[in-house]
């Protein structure tokens, strides 16, 4: 029995529990059903994959807490995809004391092939079995106890939607992990399989846990290179493992990869039959109706077309914006800031410290906030498609287009929002479950120009064309040619290089998503964007307001009351020279492109002010006289196009920063849309003034090898690295 | 050589053997496609590629390079 005094007892009624399943097995339902509020999201250590922890309820109680540690879900435990190989290091390296499997009662076959692979690593696995309403309900028997049985562990049947069979679940498993007591697992291959498997454990004896000698024999078997190396096998030894599973595989005629799936999936079959009655009767379900429409050749584009009409529509155009202008000109704009403003000055507070707190601070914050409004409308939505089961199907219907230039299907959400707000775009490359897909959606999403950005091209196209109707357009052609290309040439590069992403992608079911599941996943998000890319966001604004505020006038430092004067000034008037190639070596330019990172429609504001006309309109049209003396053609549209692809605004930065979840990443994409915006717009304004005026000179030189240099890496061969890299970059994301 | 690529929709057929190495192939067989088993084209997605296929009872949908991997009878 538990005894207070008892140290060692103590520390035995603490455990650590881990939940493993397939993705769309219902894991994150049954993890917030188990776990309720008690939870706290990380990242597993080195890499994005999201890592959730909770304290079961009933167990929260620091002496007997028992821990649940959310896996990503998994279909298998291969060595390939980076959330199996986090999954594989946690139960290996952690140890957890029980492990919750997840399986889908309406798709047991291949929710058990995971099962099959937790039962071997010795650690108290117990299986719960979701959806056992709609099995029921579909007519269907599935036998507990027999199935308990045939797999070697502890069985029970849940509900995670309805709240059904929780409790007794963690009950049972919390008691099995307390138990410690190590799982045999009840599966037996065929005869030549267990014949090299029995040698392979005898060779390894005392190099592993007694417990996990099955499963690391299988992965030698499999010749899993992870495994191989972690074991550090001296080479006699290996040769020698090696001839055994040559011999099997020449007896089974396949390679021992296939040999082991397949055993699996026969043991499985064998199950199945023993303790499952399907119904033999085939009807279309309510699910396959609905695919047959959604996903049907000639519906499937329009109907896609309207979900994003929709979703735009509510999230950017209707709702979404009033909300976000709500927030930023009424709540922010129009009280708090006056508001706060009145109280400070009448209370007699210093000029700057009111300057700080208005100015720098609280618009610093309503800058973090302003966002969150919209975002949660369009959180809501994914989350919605997501769970309902379209998310998948988009992917299916756009991966064609996609998969050309390394992004996935699902990139189109991200890029749509993106044209509103690229904020809530790069937020929305969550959805995309692929490592890579991802990192290169969160890289090129805020090419496109977001509505921050419209001034900007209304300034210039004003100013400088003649207020032309093909500038604007060309910006978004812009836009597309940026994210196409930096598609393509990532891909060539050695930290996108390898395969593309096997798209073997499971189309789960349809249907109607929990109000619950919806809500929590929309807040889960919106907070993470304001607590991971407030920060950077809040700093950033103070810090540029504070380099526009401030500065030497009359020979003193303080708050100036001109701008020419602000330390932001001289930062200008020092980087000028950076952007003279460019066309637009001045410093007010410079300037105006600093403040654009604040928010992309100071730009406009801050020339304003630079040209001496104050307070301006939108598009800027006070100035359009000063600017086109002040600038050529070529040298304002390579302005332009600088701005629409360099860094985005800070909150984009942050929201980057938030979804690549790494410095070096965060600082690679903002490096590359740099350094992209500033070769695309040299080449612009170089070639643009060699087309224009005829004078060609040292830089037109230049540009043309910027060019050729460019269309080099976009045509360049793929390098051949097959899935030997892959495995590498994952095992080095891993390490790293 | 006949393989899931050549299928037309609303055919079935048996798969006789898996061809390729490495990430893909080991996620096909994951998936639940391995050797024996019955595969049902259920339909090819718009713009002519992915292909949906019913295995082990549920839809998993892959690309036509990969499926030209599975050879069926």
């Amino acid at each position: 029995m538990f005894q207070h005094s008892d140290e060692k007892e103590r520390i035995k009624m603490r455990v650590k529990i881990a939940l493993a399943g397939n993705p769309n097995s219902g894991k994150t339902t049954l993890f917030n059903a188990l776990t309720g509020s008690n939870q706290f999201v990380g990242n597993w250590p080195g890499v994005t994959v999201e890592k959730k922890e909770g304290k079961i309820k009933g167990y929260t109680s620091k002496a007997e807490e028992a821990i649940l540690v959310d896996l990503p879900g998994v279909y298998s435990l291969s060595p390939y995809t980076l959330e199996e190989v986090v999954s594989r290091n946690f139960l290996i390296g952690e140890k957890p004391d029980a492990i919750i499997n997840i399986i889908d009662g309406t798709n047991l076959e291949r929710n058990l092939y995971l099962t099959t692979q937790l039962t071997e690593l010795g650690i108290p696995v117990i299986v719960a079995v979701n959806m056992m309403d709609l099995v029921r309900k579909n007519g269907e028997v599935l036998d507990i106890e027999k199935l308990g049985k045939d797999i070697g562990c502890k069985v029970v049947e849940i509900s995670a939607l309805r709240g059904e069979g929780i409790d007794q679940l963690a009950q049972r498993a919390v008691a099995i992990a307390r138990g410690k007591k190590k799982n045999q697992p009840a599966h037996r291959f065929d005869g030549c399989v267990e014949h090299a498997l029995a040698h392979i454990e005898e060779a390894i004896a005392g190099r592993v846990d007694e417990s996990m000698e099955r499963w690391y024999a299988v992965k030698l078997f499999e010749r899993d290179e992870k495994v191989r190396e972690s074991l550090d096998l001296d080479p006699a030894l290996i040769r020698h493992i090696e001839e055994d599973i040559v011999s099997c595989e020449t007896e089974m005629d396949d390679d021992a990869e296939s040999i082991i799936t397949g055993e699996r999936y026969n043991y499985i079959g064998n199950i199945i039959e023993d303790c499952y009655k399907k119904r033999v009767k085939k009807t279309m379900s309510t699910s396959d109706k609905i695919d047959s429409i959604v996903t049907n050749r000639f519906l499937a584009l329009p109907i896609f077309a309207a979900v994003m009409f929709l979703v735009y529509y509510v999230s950017v155009t209707t709702v979404g914006t009033l909300l976000t202008d709500w927030t930023n000109d009424t709540l922010f704009g129009a009280w708090i800031i006056p508001g706060a403003q009145s109280v400070l000055e009448a209370i007699g507070c210093a000029p700057w410290l009111t300057g700080l707190l208005v100015d720098g601070i609280i618009s610093g914050v309503g800058a973090v906030l302003g966002f969150v409004p919209q975002m949660l409308v369009l959180f809501l939505f994914l989350a919605f498609l997501e769970e309902c089961g379209y998310m998948a199907r988009i992917a299916f219907i756009m991966d064609r287009i996609f998969r050309k230039f390394g992004l996935s299907g699902k990139s189109f959400i991200p890029m749509l929002i993106g044209t509103g707000c690229g904020v809530p775009g790069v937020m929305a490359s969550r959805t995309i479950e692929n490592d890579r897909d991802r990192k290169m959606t969160i890289m090129t999403t805020t090419f496109i120009p977001c509505g921050a950005k419209l001034p900007i091209i209304a300034l210039i196209a004003g100013a400088l064309f003649g207020g032309a109707s093909w500038v604007a357009p060309s910006a978004y052609f812009v836009g597309i040619a940026a994210i196409i290309c930096s598609g393509i040439i990532l891909k060539k590069t050695k930290m996108f290089a390898g395969d593309p992403a096997p798209f073997v992608m499971e189309l789960p079911a349809y249907h109607l998503p929990t109000v619950g599941n919806v809500l929590r996943s929309t807040w889960e998000r919106g907070w993470s964007f304001i607590k991971k890319a407030g920060t950077i966001i809040l700093l950033s604004t103070i810090f540029i307001w504070f380099a526009q505020s401030f500065g030497f006038e009359g020979g003193t430092f303080k708050m100036v009351e001109n701008m020419e004067n602000s330390i932001l000034a001289a930062i200008g008037s020092g980087i000028a020279w950076i952007f003279t190639p460019l066309g637009w070596g001045n410093w007010k330019p410079a300037v105006a492109a600093i403040t654009g990172l604040v928010a992309k429609e100071n730009v406009v504001g801050t020339f304003g002010i630079l040209y001496g006309f104050g307070e301006v309109a939108e598009d800027g049209a006070e100035i359009w006289g000063t600017l086109s003396g002040a600038m050529t053609q070529a040298a304002a549209y390579s302005f332009l196009v600088f701005n629409l692809l360099c860094a985005p605004c800070f909150a984009a930065m942050g929201a980057i920063k938030r979804e690549m979840n790494n410095g070096k990443w965060f600082w690679f994409a903002i490096g590359y849309q740099t350094l992209l915006a500033y070769t695309v717009s040299l080449c612009v304004y170089q070639i643009g003034t060699w087309v224009s005026t005829g004078l060609f000179g040292a830089g037109t030189i230049v540009a043309l090898i910027l060019i050729a240099a460019f269309l080099w890496l976009l045509f360049r061969p793929y390098q051949e690295n097959r899935m030997r890299k892959m495995s590498q970059n994952a095992a080095g994301e891993i390490n790293a | 050589m006949r393989t899931l690529r050549d299928m037309k929709c609303g055919q079935s057929a048996k798969v006789v053997k898996l061809h390729g190495e490495g990430a893909v192939k080991r996620r096909i067989m994951d998936m639940g496609i391995t050797k024996n088993i019955e595969i049902y084209v259920r339909k090819v997605a718009p713009l002519g590629d992915p292909v949906e296929v019913t295995v082990r009872g549920y839809e998993l949908s892959l690309r036509k390079a990969d499926a030209e991997m599975i050879e069926v009878q």
